[in-house]
Order: structure tokens, then C-alpha cells, then sequence
């Protein structure tokens, strides 16, 4: 990567209003606010309803200072070609579109019609903003959720199955540059987003947003909980360029200071896992250490 | 020029004469004929426009949406399950005010799976905010291409150009292709009222109340319900607008000259038979036979299905005696739409030459606005025909209808039954 972005060169435009209609603590806030600085204003933007419609605002009124494209939940990706091909047919290609959707909309209802646009490689970024479940709705299950975690439809014994590796997923259709991030380090997660715009073709960013409401724990906490994410190997920076893995930021700075934070140190500060047995915590932190094991292999 | 061509390839002509920008696609009988020559043409370098081969209907439409709001004229076309598996999208391109052209092969809808003919999936779009023509040969094809780009922009509301799968898709006929200057004088670039722009931001389609809303300036925005009455108001102006447009076609191209209804023989007819599509130039011969036999039978088509042209339909059926209705599609659990439409549009005429919206002031004084049951206007009959492409004999079509006049028909009335 390029120069590191400081706090002291990040501009100073902000493209997204103060006083917008999101959660207190609400972890896309962050991203999005520093996520559209990194993208700058000649970007057109593609939303499908989430918890970013809500920041939105309500008509008449917008909070957010680019054009936006509100669609519906399944089409976020498609939608984003349909404008890129259309500012190629009318000769406005220095416009950038970017398709910003949250969990549900990237990895479940939505994963078709970016797995197309992947495909196709199609030339624009996808941000996904992982809260970890259909918060917009009211604490729903998605398959980004985690395991173990308490949602309004897995009520008692927190989902059982496995979060959906959405970036993997999208390494796996072989575009140039996927790539995580966590709002709780914005100029990682600006550096990233420069960086896929300076790339043909279909880009993807997965990042990781705390949700206070949702995962249950002060509207303080959110860049705490998202950097022990980070710090226990439970969430990993990561970016996937032209085929090369490599982690980044901090995650890539957890190589050398083994062991990991235990994750149930992460665990414990949301109210989602409470029900989480010592076994199930234990399989998370085996998952974990299998992972880091293979990280250390490859480097 | 004059060529011999299928009914996909005169889609696609005028789709590349009406100069569009994004063309977004996905495969499905009997429309793939279409979107195959329309990709012939990009590739072959005869037609500037891009074309996004996507992966699924609801993708077709949403980038059709996406490229339009972008301000690019876009096409897309489908056919049965591939129009219902767009439905979300048929209706948001109504609300957002897109004027998207798609032709709708018509094709029989599963459950059971039938690749065949009938009206099921353009009807069942029907109330989406759409405007709906019917093209009954394949120069209505391509003529009804240009002009639903026409109305579309000028109304700012999306259109479908339906025809019948097969029987027009995939069958040959002579028709005129339109000289490329003649087009540039009927369809002018499309000027969006706003597209996308950085230079002038505004965030599309969000989330709008159900009560009007004060905005930043002071001024009074709309609410939801206020959009969707002014879609309903233009959807009802567009039958003038139509009507307009298709003037300026027919002098341009001296054809035409109806957007709205095809009557045939119906000045002095005793019954007349509605229909839409193909089905309705082969009630012609029909007509011949039976007005052979003494019967004075017409056939009215409906061009222009939504916005239903009311008052313009009454104006040809109140006179006859009785009005059949032969549907390739049904609203199950009652009858045909056309049927019920047709009904409640003669609902309160009167079928001696009196008005026909309202009834006479003091005459009726039991009813409001358009008046109460027929006086004596005509009867309506509803028939059921080539439903999942069962063949329309014409000599059925003769035989039910000769029997349906005489009143001996039987229910259920649909024709070509085996059961």
C-alpha cells in the first residue's frame, strides 16, 4: 500500500450531514462518513433498503451529499452496473459508482446479483457494512451473523450455524481486489477503499460495524469491541490484491505479537453470546487458532 | 425498407432505431430471439449500445432502472416467469417515473411449465403503473417500439410492447422498416428530468412518508400518496398523450392512427368480439363468415390495455347488442380482466347513443359519478381461449361464437376445452 493515511491528511470535506437519522454509537456511521471522504464526490451511490437507508434520511430531506440510488434489497449490484453502463454510453466514466449494502443485502438476498457483477467484472466497488444481522428489521439472523449469537429469530439459543464467509467468496470469483475492514480503523479502511478505486473491474470491501443495539453493549464501546474483534483473530484486515492475500493494519501486526487476546474477552462484551456455552466458546477459539495457524503457514 | 422477418427481429429493429443507450438481458423463451440480434448488432458494431448481459431478470430490470435514472434510454424484454420473477422491479420502475421500454413475449406461466402462448404474465402485470400496448403483426411490432420510447419520455412512465410468443415471435411476415431519418424526427434524444450527477446531487426513491413534508427550504414536498396519484392522473392523461404521439407517427410514417383500439367492421356490428394480440386479426376472418351467414359481427383490439381505454371502448360497444370478450389469460377464482374492464367501463351506459360517462343528469338519480347498471346497453360474454398455447381454431373461434349469439352456449365457455 501507497502512504498511510494520517488523521492529519484525511480531507477535511465531510460528504455526509451531522444530525443524520442513525444509532448513537452506530459503527456504519463511522465507516460511511470516512468510507465517502476516501471516495470523494464524483461518485454516484447504490443503496438497498438497510440500516444506510435509515442514515439516508427521510424525503425531502438527505443526509448524504452525493447522488444516491435507492433500490430494492435484491439489486444493489446490478443497479451499480446499470448506472456504470449508462455514464459509458453518455461519456462520464470519470464518475465513480460504488454499491453500498449491509449484511443481509450483500451476502444473502443480495449475493446473486453481485456474484454476477463479479463475474462479469463489472467496474465498481462493493461495501459491505457487516453489522452481523438484519438490524434495520430488528436484530434478525442473516448469514453473516455469528455463531452463537442471540437474534430476534434464533430468540434462546443464539444461531447455531457458522457466519457466512463473504469474502472468500467473492476472492473466489477471481476479481483484483477484495479486501476487510473494521470501522474502528477508519484510515485503514480509507487507504483500502483508495486503493480499489485505483483498480479495473469489480472491487469488494467487507467491514466490520459494531452495532450497540444489536449486539447488545454501550453506545461507548463501539471502536473498543471492534478493535478486540480485530485483536482476539475473531475478525481479520485482510486484503486479497490481484490474488495475493496479505494482512493489513492491525491484524497484520498480530503475526508477531502472538498469542491472540482470548476471544472471549471479545465475547463477553455483548450481550448477543450470553447463552454461548464454555464448549461452544471453546469451538469458536479452536476455529480461531486454526485459522491463525494457516495465516502463520503462509507467510 | 420492406423485409421478411420473424416478430423478434422487428423488436430488435426498432429497438436499434430508437437509439438505446443500455440494454440489460437474460435468456428466456420465446424472447431470446430478441436479445440475441440485438447483441448481433452491438458486437457487429451496427448498434452503439452497451449491453449487460446479467444473471437474472431481476437484475435485468434493476440495471434498466439504475440506467435510466442515469439518464441512458434502456431496453430490456422478457417473457412468463422471467417477467414475474421481475415484478418487485416492474413496479419500482412505475413508481421512480422511468420511461423503460420492454417487450413482453407473451408466454404461458408455470406451474406446469409451458413455453407456449397466452396473456398470463403481461396481465397479471397490470396494475404495476405500466402502460401496456398489445401489437397484434409484426409491423405493429416494430412501430410500437418507437412509439412506447415516445410515450414513455413524454409521460415519464415506463411501457411494455407486448405480442404473442411464437405466433407473432416466431413467425415470418413482410413489414416496412422505418427510414433512420424519419425515426430522428419522431423520437428526439432522450432529456431525462434529472439524472444521477454528482454535480447536482439527490438521492432517488428514498424513504417517503405517509404524509407531505416540509423541506429544507420551507417548501412543502409531497408525500407518498401524493406520487402515487400523480402517477395514476398521468397514467389517465396518457391516453390523449398517446393519441398525440400516435398523430405525429402517422405523419411521419403514414401508418396508424389509433393508439388506443383496432375496431373492425363495428359501426353496424350487432355483437362485437374484444380481444388483444394476434387473436384479434384472426377474429377478421371470423367476421367474414359470419357476416356471411347474416350475422353482423365486429372485432374491436384493444391496443393500448393500460391505461384502459374506457370511454373510447364504450364509444365503439354501446350500440351492439351483446359484446364477447375472448381472453388468453384470467384472474382466477373470477374471469378474464379484460372482461370485468370491459364491463365496468360499460357499466352505467346506455346503449341508444346516450352518454356514456354519467348517465343523463335527473335521469338516474339513484346512482353518482358514471352512472348505474346498463340500460340497454349490450351484453357481455366472457371466453376463455388458447390458454398455454392451446391452438385457437378459427372454425371453433366461428362455431363458439354463432352458438353464443343464439344464447345456447354452455358454460364454462372456454374454447377448444378437451375435459
Amino acid at each position: 500500500m501507497s502512504a498511510k493515511t494520517t488523521i492529519l491528511t484525511l480531507p477535511k470535506e465531510e460528504l455526509v450531514h451531522p444530525g443524520n437519522r442513525a444509532c448513537t454509537g452506530c459503527g456504519l456511521s463511522i465507516a460511511y462518513r470516512i468510507g465517502l471522504k476516501a471516495l470523494g464526490p464524483d461518485t454516484i451511490l447504490v443503496v438497498p433498503p438497510s440500516c444506510l437507508t435509515v442514515l439516508q434520511g427521510l424525503f425531502p430531506v438527505a443526509s448524504t451529499k452525493l447522488p444516491c440510488l435507492n433500490v430494492t434489497f435484491a439489486s444493489t449490484a446490478a443497479a451499480a452496473t446499470g448506472v456504470l453502463e449508462a455514464l459509458k454510453a453518455q461519456g462520464r466514466t470519470y464518475i465513480k459508482v460504488v454499491g453500498w449494502a449491509g449484511d443481509g443485502g450483500t451476502s444473502d438476498i443480495g449475493i446473486q446479483a453481485l456474484s454476477g457483477a463479479a463475474e462479469r467484472g463489472d467496474d465498481f466497488l462493493f461495501i459491505c457494512y457487516d453489522n452481523e444481522g438484519y438490524m434495520n428489521t430488528g436484530v434478525q439472523r442473516s448469514g453473516t451473523t455469528p455463531q452463537g449469537a442471540i437474534t430476534t429469530n434464533t430468540p434462546f439459543k443464539g444461531k447455531q450455524q457458522r457466519k457466512k464467509d463473504v469474502p472468500a467468496i467473492m476472492a473466489a470469483h477471481g476479481i483484483d481486489y477484495v479486501a476487510t475492514a473494521s470501522s474502528a480503523y477508519p484510515l485503514d479502511l480509507y487507504d483500502k477503499i483508495k486503493k480499489a478505486l485505483s483498480i479495473e473491474g469489480t472491487k469488494y470491501i467487507h467491514i466490520h460495524t459494531p452495532c450497540p443495539p444489536g449486539w447488545g453493549f454501550d453506545t461507548r464501546y463501539t471502536v473498543k469491541i471492534g478493535r478486540l474483534a480485530i485483536e482476539t483473530g475473531y475478525f481479520d484486515l485482510y486484503e486479497v490484491d490481484h490474488g495475493e492475500f496479505r494482512l493489513t493494519g492491525a491484524s497484520g501486526k498480530l503475526l508477531e505479537k502472538r498469542p491472540l487476546t482470548p476471544v472471549i474477552e471479545y465475547l463477553k462484551t455483548q450481550s448477543r453470546f450470553k447463552v454461548m456455552t464454555e464448549e461452544q466458546v471453546a469451538d469458536i477459539q479452536e476455529q480461531i487458532d486454526a485459522k491463525w495457524a494457516g495465516f502463520s503457514r503462509a507467510i | 425498407m420492406h423485409v421478411i422477418e420473424n416478430g423478434n427481429v422487428a423488436a430488435a429493429l426498432g429497438v436499434k432505431l430508437a437509439g438505446v443507450q443500455v440494454i440489460a438481458a437474460y435468456p428466456i423463451t420465446p424472447q431470446t430471439p430478441l436479445t440475441e440480434k440485438l447483441s448481433e448488432f452491438i458486437e457487429a458494431g451496427e448498434m452503439k449500445a452497451e449491453y449487460i448481459p446479467v444473471e437474472s431478470e431481476h437484475s435485468a430490470l434493476a440495471a434498466c432502472i439504475a440506467a435510466s435514472s442515469t439518464g441512458a434510454r434502456a431496453f430490456t424484454a422478457t417473457s412468463a416467469n422471467g417477467l414475474l420473477y421481475m415484478h418487485e422491479q416492474v413496479h419500482w420502475a412505475a413508481g421512480a417515473r422511468l420511461p423503460i421500454v420492454m417487450c413482453v413475449v407473451n408466454r404461458a406461466v408455470g406451474a406446469p411449465w409451458n413455453i407456449w402462448n397466452d396473456h398470463q404474465d403481461s396481465i397479471s402485470q397490470r396494475d404495476t403503473g405500466w402502460i401496456q400496448m398489445y401489437a397484434c403483426d409484426h409491423q405493429q411490432i416494430i412501430d410500437s417500439v418507437l412509439k412506447a420510447f415516445a410515450i414513455a419520455e413524454t409521460v415519464s412512465i415506463p411501457v411494455m410492447v407486448c405480442y404473442d410468443g411464437y405466433l407473432l415471435s416466431h413467425t415470418y411476415m413482410p413489414f416496412e422498416v422505418p427510414e433512420e431519418k424519419q425515426v430522428k424526427r419522431f423520437l428526439r434524444p432522450f432529456k431525462p428530468h434529472y439524472a444521477l450527477d454528482p454535480q447536482n446531487p439527490a438521492n432517488l426513491n428514498t424513504v417517503t412518508l405517509p404524509d407531505v413534508r416540509m423541506d429544507v427550504e420551507g417548501e412543502m414536498a409531497h408525500g407518498y400518496m401524493e406520487f402515487r396519484y400523480l402517477l395514476q392522473e398521468d397514467l389517465r392523461q396518457t391516453l390523449t398523450i398517446a393519441q398525440e404521439i400516435e398523430d405525429r407517427f402517422t405523419q411521419i410514417f403514414g401508418r396508424g392512427g389509433n393508439a388506443l383500439l383496432e375496431p373492425h367492421r363495428c359501426n353496424d356490428a350487432d355483437y362485437i368480439v374484444v380481444g388483444l394480440g394476434s387473436l384479434t386479426y384472426q377474429l377478421r376472418d371470423v367476421v367474414e363468415t359470419l357476416r356471411s351467414e347474416g350475422l353482423k359481427v365486429g372485432v374491436l383490439g384493444i391496443r393500448m390495455y393500460r391505461p384502459f381505454p374506457d370511454e373510447a371502448a364504450v364509444e365503439v360497444l354501446r350500440r351492439a347488442r351483446g359484446v364477447f370478450v375472448i381472453e388468453k389469460a384470467l384472474s382466477y377464482g373470477y374471469e378474464g380482466a379484460l372482461s370485468s374492464d370491459i364491463k365496468a367501463a360499460l357499466y352505467g351506459c346506455r346503449g341508444d347513443g346516450a352518454d356514456a360517462a354519467g348517465g343523463l343528469p335527473g335521469d338516474r338519480t339513484d346512482v353518482t359519478q358514471r352512472g348505474g347498471p346498463c340500460v340497454d346497453g349490450p351484453f357481455v360474454r366472457g371466453l376463455i381461449a388458447g390458454i398455454g398455447g392451446r391452438d385457437i381454431r378459427t372454425a371453433d373461434l366461428t362455431d363458439t361464437l354463432r352458438t353464443a349469439i343464439t344464447g345456447a352456449l354452455d358454460d364454462p365457455g372456454w374454447i377448444g376445452l378437451k375435459i
